[in-house]
């Protein structure tokens, strides 16, 4: 066997070197790696990307400003494909392989709770919960973690905002009768259980009288909507979302079932608006994101940045990943520190002015999430804004009727 | 389990004339999609796996031709040439390389395209879902039959479904081609060596099988969100649909696409909450009193 040293050899060795040490090549940067997973790919991939599209802003405008600590940021991206073992898998490897100082969670629920555990084990590091609404997650003291918070809606937030919404109009119109129709899967019928609940104790003399369960991503609602019309409700009240909402309403115009009940819906998201070619007017519906609620000219701005780089609207879950880099940033300019037990001190509690509070702020709340958000329902348009006569929510009250809900699930 | 509800709708002409109009317009795309998959089956002995792939493919290439031609015909046709000119490279490319190979290499192939093409479409489409939107000449009121609730493109789908049923069945049965595919399906050696071209026989069936599947996603994206990967939802009950006609028998695909309808259009009201779970239950009753399914040959 020959001692030369080949040209091949050479560049197989510099291949295996890099890939051993990924460490070696970046050594030279001083970016502060921030890590970021959601859904990328599969049926609801537009809410992930759309978390990223948010986040790329952000990244652009932080870095035009400096960065943090006088460091560029630069987002590690990563697809979990909305499964929750991969998820916790990716949280640990952005941390430990990756060498990222800052986590966004951008999963869904049933990610984000998985994705808990490790930043609760890792406990080095922060993570922002950006889009999982699940109540427990920050509410229940055994679940919530000391270096993670939620930057996003609350199931239980939008289920009273929601309920005293529609008590009023149910009131207004005197609509007893209603129906539900929900994805089946846990979101879909603790949600909605959730909402009944808060409904009830609103207008104790509301009925539902049929029930629809359809399955997630299921392509024909043909028999869920003419079940409804046999049943007669005077109201029907949705969760359905996405692609699954887009073809009810589309399958439900052929039917005219907007104009046989009045139907109730808080996950009208401008893909939704933009997807369904025959909107009907006058579905009464929460703003998941809307430009024109708040009417600000800082919302407005916001939306329309976002629509000139993208060339699409935002959703729900652009805004909270949007809103969650202001939070970094602000407890980093306090703290002047990226050490978890600083920030996580910093963050609670924390106070800050934003495009997208209802009064121009929102506040970190002490149990890790985020309240002082816009929620407000109004009714559908088929024509921009799409969204009218939008009132907002009261938050005082969605806090006393919080409080109770805590008190019953044993939280407080 | 509501069998009071049931027995109240199954007396009410309007509730009849309501979800029997449900079931058949579930039932009759069923069977668009079925159809291929059963005749690719009967004369191949392929399961297509990949089928589903046809009918996303058809639904995405009918929503781009609508946004070019403005017409919704136009746009159900180009959906359903162009699956039936995939089918056919499908076959000739792909599948042709697997005749007689493993079951267990067949399925590779047909879940390798199944992933390729999710991709493509997000690729071409992008991942966020798409709607077509109603067609104009569609936008109207329901009919009212007998206070039942019938709408206007539905009845137009079951009409085209039931003409392809019969043009499928009449051209099966009484057109030298489909003598050819039907003594293929029995003896492919024998019909070969009796001197007709196999190649072009299976890339037509091929064409065919593709083509429907493409007629089903066209004429549903009305109705239906077009998302990738929406193709593996209805590839579960055209197979369903399959096993219950009878492996290879249109007849029975279309007797079972019905079956499969009506079950989800009744069961919607007597059994709310176990609509799925009824369709697999008629499915085994039916296997187990004739295990080759309703119209299939003993093996």
């Amino acid at each position: 066997m020959s001692g030369a040293i080949t040209r091949r050899t050479v560049l197989a060795g510099g291949a295996a070197s890099m890939l051993a040490a990924p460490w070696v090549a970046r050594a030279d940067t001083k970016n502060l790696r921030i890590g970021m997973q959601s859904i990328l790919s599969g049926p609801i991939a537009l809410l992930g990307t759309s978390s990223r599209n948010a986040l790329m802003i952000e990244q652009d405008r932080i870095n035009a400003a400096g960065g943090f600590l006088g460091r560029q940021i630069e987002f590690v991206y990563r697809d979990s494909k909305g499964q929750p073992q991969e998820a916790a898998r990716i949280a640990r490897e952005l941390v430990n392989s990756e060498g990222c100082e800052l986590l966004i969670d951008a999963e869904a629920s049933s990610g984000a709770f998985a994705v808990q555990e490790v930043v609760r084990d890792l406990g080095n590091v922060v993570c922002l919960h950006t889009n999982s609404e699940t109540s427990s997650l920050t509410a229940d003291p055994k679940i919530r973690a000391p270096n993670a918070f939620r930057v996003a809606r609350q199931g239980v937030h939008d289920a009273v905002a929601g309920s005293m919404y529609l008590s009023d109009y149910a009131n207004a119109k005197k609509l007893n009768k209603w129906a539900t129709c929900s994805p089946d899967y846990a979101y879909g019928r603790d949600t909605t259980a959730q909402y009944l609940q808060f409904f009830k104790k609103f207008k104790p003399d509301i009925e539902v009288i049929t029930e629809g369960w359809p399955k997630l991503g299921q392509p024909d609602f043909t028999e869920v909507i003419t079940k409804l019309i046999q049943a007669k409700p005077q109201a029907l009240f949705t969760l359905l979302y996405a692609g699954d909402l887009s073809a009810f309403v589309n399958q439900g115009n052929v039917y005219a079932l907007f104009s046989q009940m009045t139907v109730a819906t808080p996950n009208v998201d401008y893909p939704v608006l933009a997807a369904i070619k025959n909107l009907p007017a006058g579905i009464q519906s929460a703003t998941r994101y809307l430009e024109t609620f708040p009417d600000t000219p800082g919302n407005k701005e916001w939306g329309q940045a976002y629509l000139k780089r993208w060339k699409e609207r935002p959703t729900n879950w652009s805004w909270q990943n949007s809103l969650a880099m202001h939070f970094y940033e602000e407890a980093i300019k306090k703290t002047n520190s990226l050490d978890a037990k600083a920030l996580s001190a910093a963050l609670s509690g924390m106070k800050i002015n934003t495009p997208f509070g209802a009064d121009g702020t929102i506040t970190m709340r002490d149990d890790h999430t985020t309240i002082g958000y816009a929620i407000g329902w109004g009714q559908t348009t088929p024509k921009e804004p799409f969204i009218i006569d939008v009132k907002p929510a009261d938050w005082g009250k969605i806090i006393e009727l919080e409080t109770d809900w805590k008190k019953q699930q044993k939280y407080i | 389990m509501d069998l009071d509800a049931l027995g109240a709708c199954l007396m009410t002409p309007a509730c009849v004339v309501t979800q029997t109009t449900s079931g058949l317009i579930v039932g009759m795309l069923l069977f668009l999609v079925a159809a291929g998959v059963t005749l690719i089956f009967g004369v191949l002995k392929i399961v297509n796996f990949a089928h589903g792939t046809f009918y996303m493919l058809g639904g995405y290439v009918a929503y781009t031709a609508l946004g070019i031609t403005d017409s919704y015909a136009l746009a159900v046709l180009s959906g359903t040439l162009a699956m039936a000119l995939f089918g056919v490279l499908f076959e000739r490319v792909l599948i042709s390389r697997v005749y007689g190979s493993n079951v267990l290499m067949q399925l590779l192939v047909c879940y390798a395209v199944v992933l390729i093409f999710d991709d493509v479409v997000k690729l071409v489409w992008g991942p966020e879902f798409h709607a077509m939107g109603m067609p104009p000449a569609f936008q109207v009121p329901p009919l009212f039959i007998a206070g039942g609730v019938v709408p206007p493109f539905y009845a137009v789908l079951i009409g085209i479904a039931a003409m392809i049923a019969i043009v499928l069945g009449l051209g099966l049965s009484m057109t030298r081609l489909g003598k050819t595919v039907r003594a293929a399906a029995i003896n492919p050696q024998m019909v070969s060596a009796l001197g007709v071209n196999t190649t072009a026989l299976f890339a037509i069936v091929f064409a065919v099988g593709g083509g429907l599947a493409g007629l089903a996603g066209a004429l549903a994206a009305p109705v239906r969100s077009l998302s990738p990967g929406m193709g593996f939802s209805i590839l579960i009950e055209s197979f369903i649909v399959t096993v219950i006609g009878g492996m290879g028998s249109i007849g029975g695909a279309l007797v079972a696409a019905l079956v499969i309808g009506m079950v989800r259009g009744f069961g919607t009201i007597g059994f709310p909450q176990f609509t799925d779970g009824l369709i697999y239950i008629v499915m085994i009753i039916i296997l187990l009193l004739r295990p080759q399914g309703l119209f299939g040959r003993p093996t």
